[in-house]
């Protein structure tokens, strides 16, 4: 099952890096969401898969079932997916501006804050 | 059918209440939070939020302060949440490091503040300029106080998040443009804290930092290398060490000046701390392992942020990389990794975060004596124009080049002591290079914006009334003050840098205050 997982957030992490990799700004931003699913995903596996056993003592019991689920990581991602979730929203936005302002996605374009030309400081008195 | 036996959850909870003193730990960030609810709410009503935000950060200096004189008087202090025990409950731990850090921060968030009343005009208070600021205060307070390590990372979204808004403040194009690459890079910088954060939990089971101070001692067969190399690469994407540092000044010049400022002083510093906390005190094999990666790393950070002060026109993205060349010296001191390496890495973090604001307020008032103008090559005769604040000016440009009277010495010294004492001659040649390029940098702009006569220029209404007079002249005063007091009187500093690299370098004292009943030798 853990095995499995790894695979899979091996799979996400590639996706997102090569996604993220563009020069597009779209396509960074698809990379940015699955790159936050990965995470999700890595944390999850971090704590323990099994499968059907929920976190709760019954009652007679002072201690949790062996094999019961890891009530943590779930804890850790819903926190990771609320942030990870208001900045995908937030860069959708800055993103949609900067295309509207700077009328390009590619990144290479993008010189307004560091034009290409620069003039040198002064060199002499 | 057995009786269910009484859990007996005495021993997992906290049974007494927290002494009022203890509040003074989680005050700073909770009273950030409902000031900047408060201006939220009171949004329409923009010519409050001045008052209300100067004041908040007033009381937020006074709390931090009265934080770290408790701290360094008593030793670490801890307040767990939720009343369940470390390591289940979550804890805040202040150390003098954090509350250290917390108080120099909260000091030039106040002067950046009182700066703001007149930079920053009615239409960018109506964005939301200090409900943001009062949110990037909680967060960069709660980093510097938090004892979780995932805690830690949601303190760096809480500043990151708002951050973002102060950079757009505004929304024209060259911040978008800044803006965008800013957001993306430092979200990928959080992501990777939080992918090590995974497979910390995964190794050790726990996310309270001085229960992993403790277990890294016996744990054997770990990944440790790899935890401390990625978190490593993801603070030094925070701090903008060299290979990952082009997002800072692509972005930094683009926000209003008191902005800059803000991010200049304080969220790099931020990245710093985290280094700190997590490299040096939880891994400190590791760091011992990675010290050349690091001497070589700072070694870059310092030259190409030293040639990048020399070769820039714009004041504000020379101050960039004079912020990046703050970082490169911090690492310097890391890499070296003995107590006088460390106490002179925090000591010039603290001497950062107070000069970085100064010099970009300096560069903001100089563009409001000049009618707004950045560029080194247009600026000329500040000195007939304001002979006081040229005279403050000058000695935080020694400050900042690292030479006295100011607080740039003594870092310096400890740091190329602290150097040549483990034998890296060449990394205290290229902290003692760099510092004679930023001197050079900084004194060109000296001579060309303060003694040059003043280009003919169309009057502009750049004249400031009494009362903004002294807002824009008071801040500056302060920080290039607090700055030269520290210079002259080291001692006191010092010796609280002392002892806040001694307690990271031998953690024990901060592991007791949070498990009492666990004493270590």
């Amino acid at each position: 099952m853990e095995a499995l997982f790894c695979g899979l957030v091996g799979l996400f992490f590639s996706v997102a890096i090569y996604l993220m990799l563009s020069r597009h700004s779209v396509r960074m931003l698809l990379g940015v969401a699955i790159l936050g699913n990965a995470v999700n995903l890595l944390l999850f596996t971090s704590g323990r898969l099994t499968r059907e056993v929920p976190p709760i003592i019954s009652a007679g019991m002072d201690a949790l079932p062996s094999g019961a689920a890891n009530p943590l990581p779930q804890a850790l991602i819903l926190t990771a997916i609320v942030i990870s979730f208001s900045f995908f929203s937030f860069l959708l936005v800055l993103t949609y501006r900067a295309y509207q302002a700077l009328g390009t996605d590619n990144t290479d374009d993008m010189r307004l804050a560091e034009p290409k030309d620069e003039p040198m400081p002064p060199l002499g008195y | 059918m057995a009786a269910p036996t009484p859990v007996d959850l005495s021993a997992a909870l906290v049974l007494t209440a927290p002494l009022p003193g203890d509040w003074l730990l989680i005050l700073p960030p909770v009273t950030m939070i409902l000031f900047g609810a408060v201006l939220m709410m009171l949004r329409n009503r923009i010519q409050w939020h001045g008052g209300i935000g100067v004041a908040g950060l007033a009381l937020l200096v006074l709390e931090t302060g009265l934080l770290l004189a408790r701290v360094a008087a008593g030793g670490p202090l801890t307040m767990t949440m939720g009343r369940w025990l470390p390591p289940f409950g979550i804890a805040f731990t202040a150390d003098v490091l954090g509350a250290l850090m917390a108080f120099v921060a909260s000091v030039a968030a106040l002067a950046a503040g009182i700066f703001a009343l007149v930079d920053i005009d009615s239409g960018a208070r109506r964005y939301g300029f200090f409900p943001f600021l009062m949110l990037l205060m909680a967060g960069v307070t709660g980093a510097f106080l938090t004892g979780d390590i995932f805690n830690l990372y949601v303190w760096f979204e809480v500043l990151l998040i708002s951050s973002f808004g102060l950079l757009v403040l505004g929304s024209e194009r060259e911040q978008i443009d800044g803006g965008l690459k800013y957001a993306i890079l430092n979200l990928v910088g959080t992501t990777l804290f939080l992918i090590t954060v995974g497979y910390l939990y995964g190794v050790f089971g726990t996310l309270n930092m001085a229960d992993i101070a403790l277990k890294v001692r016996t744990i054997e067969n770990a990944p440790l290398m790899t935890l401390s190399a990625l978190f490593l690469m993801a603070f030094a994407m925070k701090a903008a060490a060299f290979p990952v540092n082009f997002w800072l000044p692509a972005s930094y010049h683009t926000p209003r000046i008191t902005v800059s400022a803000i991010f200049g002083g304080l969220l790099t510093k931020v990245g710093v701390y985290a280094l700190l906390r997590v490299v040096v005190m939880l891994f400190p094999l590791q760091r011992e392992e990675l010290s050349t990666v690091i001497a070589v790393v700072a070694i870059l950070t310092m030259v190409i942020a030293a040639l990048g002060m020399l070769a820039q026109d714009d004041l504000r993205r020379m101050a960039g990389f004079a912020v990046i060349l703050g970082i490169g010296n911090v690492l310097a001191g890391i890499a070296t990794g003995t107590t006088a390496g460390i106490s002179g890495a925090v000591l010039y973090a603290l001497h950062s975060m107070l000069t970085m604001t100064a010099l970009y307020l300096i560069i903001g008032r100089a563009a409001l004596l000049s009618g707004g103008e950045w560029r080194l090559s247009g600026l000329g005769g500040l000195y007939a124009a304001a002979p006081g604040f040229a005279f403050l000016s000058l000695i935080l440009f020694l400050a900042v080049s690292g030479l006295p009277p100011a607080s740039g010495l003594w870092p310096k010294v400890s740091l190329v002591k602290a150097a040549l004492d483990v034998g890296a001659w060449w990394l205290a040649g290229a902290i003692l290079v760099s510092g004679f390029l930023s001197t050079i940098a900084l004194a060109r702009v000296f001579l060309l914006a303060y003694w040059r006569p003043a280009p003919e220029r169309v009057p502009g209404k750049s004249t400031l009334g009494r009362r903004d007079q002294w807002r824009v002249n008071l801040p500056v005063a302060v920080l290039v003050l607090v700055s030269l007091g520290f210079g002259l009187l080291p001692e006191q500093p010092m010796s609280l840098t002392q002892s806040a690299a001694s307690s990271l370098l031998e953690p024990s004292a901060y592991i007791r205050s949070v498990f009492p009943q666990k004493v270590t030798p």
